[in-house]
């Protein structure tokens, strides 16, 4: 074997292997969505706060309760609670594509990719419905 | 030298590794999971019903016995998933193992803080219907 120490003066700690780097993949769909699937949990954790917002601000009174409405009734916060509607709808499509796998079934190409784009469209789908139903009924 | 060799009796037995947690946090993962489907499109059609009425309608739709049981419901299990979740996130990415035990203790309170904000005004409107 080769003395790699001899012809490189870097450190042990630089020479242990790095696990592979994101970068150097050819991005794909399911890896896409591998870290939207992140994402959209993370965006959910802060996008708790508008959930409490709404109902301490009910529970407080009319006057808080016509505060949280006004903002979240504003072009912002419409903006807002309609990334947050597809978010949890998302993430809810990829937790179910994670039960399918969990039964060790779907992991073969065609299904990985098509679970995929099932999420996708099934995510994007459902914000409509869902927006389309808030707008008829208010 | 093999791992199993350098595990005491009691560690082989109770089987929980060197997390000393098992698949505890994935099963709790998974089972906070399952009740978020059902948990969270019942807050979806509540949010939805809500949007036609008043203040005082709203307050009624929410503070009704088995709507606030869902929302509590779905606010318990949501906000434990999320915790769980982050915990992942920051366990991944912050290497710092200051940085990271600050972030991992601001994980939980986080989750304490909107829980518990959560809970008490849930609580106060289905005490007040």
């Amino acid at each position: 074997m080769e003395n790699h120490a001899a012809e490189s003066p870097k450190t042990l700690a630089e020479r242990r292997p790095l696990s592979p780097h994101l970068a150097i993949y050819k991005p794909s769909l399911t890896m896409t969505m591998s870290i939207v699937h992140r994402l959209t949990g993370a965006a959910l954790y802060f996008g708790t706060l508008l959930l409490v917002w709404w109902l301490v601000a009910m529970a407080s009174g009319p006057a808080q309760f016509a505060t949280a409405q006004w903002f979240m009734t504003s072009i912002f916060g419409r903006l807002i609670l309609l990334g947050y509607t597809w978010a949890l709808l998302h993430h809810m499509l990829g937790g179910l594509r994670h039960f399918v796998w969990d039964t060790g079934a779907g992991f073969d190409e065609t299904w990985r990719e098509r679970l995929t784009v099932f999420s996708l469209i099934g995510s994007v789908s459902l914000t409509l419905v869902i927006w389309v139903t808030a707008y008829l009924v208010r | 030298m093999k791992f199993s060799e350098m595990q005491s009796d009691r560690s082989k037995v109770s089987g929980l590794g060197s997390a000393k947690s098992g698949t505890g946090h994935f099963w709790q993962q998974r089972l906070t999971a399952i009740a978020n489907v059902p948990l969270a499109i019942a807050f979806i059609v509540l949010v939805l019903m809500s949007l036609s009425r008043d203040y005082a309608g709203a307050r009624a739709l929410m503070g009704y016995p088995l709507s606030a049981l869902l929302l509590l419901l779905f606010v318990g299990s949501g906000v434990y998933h999320m915790r769980l979740g982050m915990q992942v996130i920051i366990e991944d990415y912050v290497h710092g193992e200051g940085t990271k035990i600050a972030a991992l203790i601001a994980n939980n309170f986080f989750a304490l803080m909107v829980g518990g904000s959560a809970i008490l005004a849930i609580l106060k409107l289905s005490f007040a219907v």
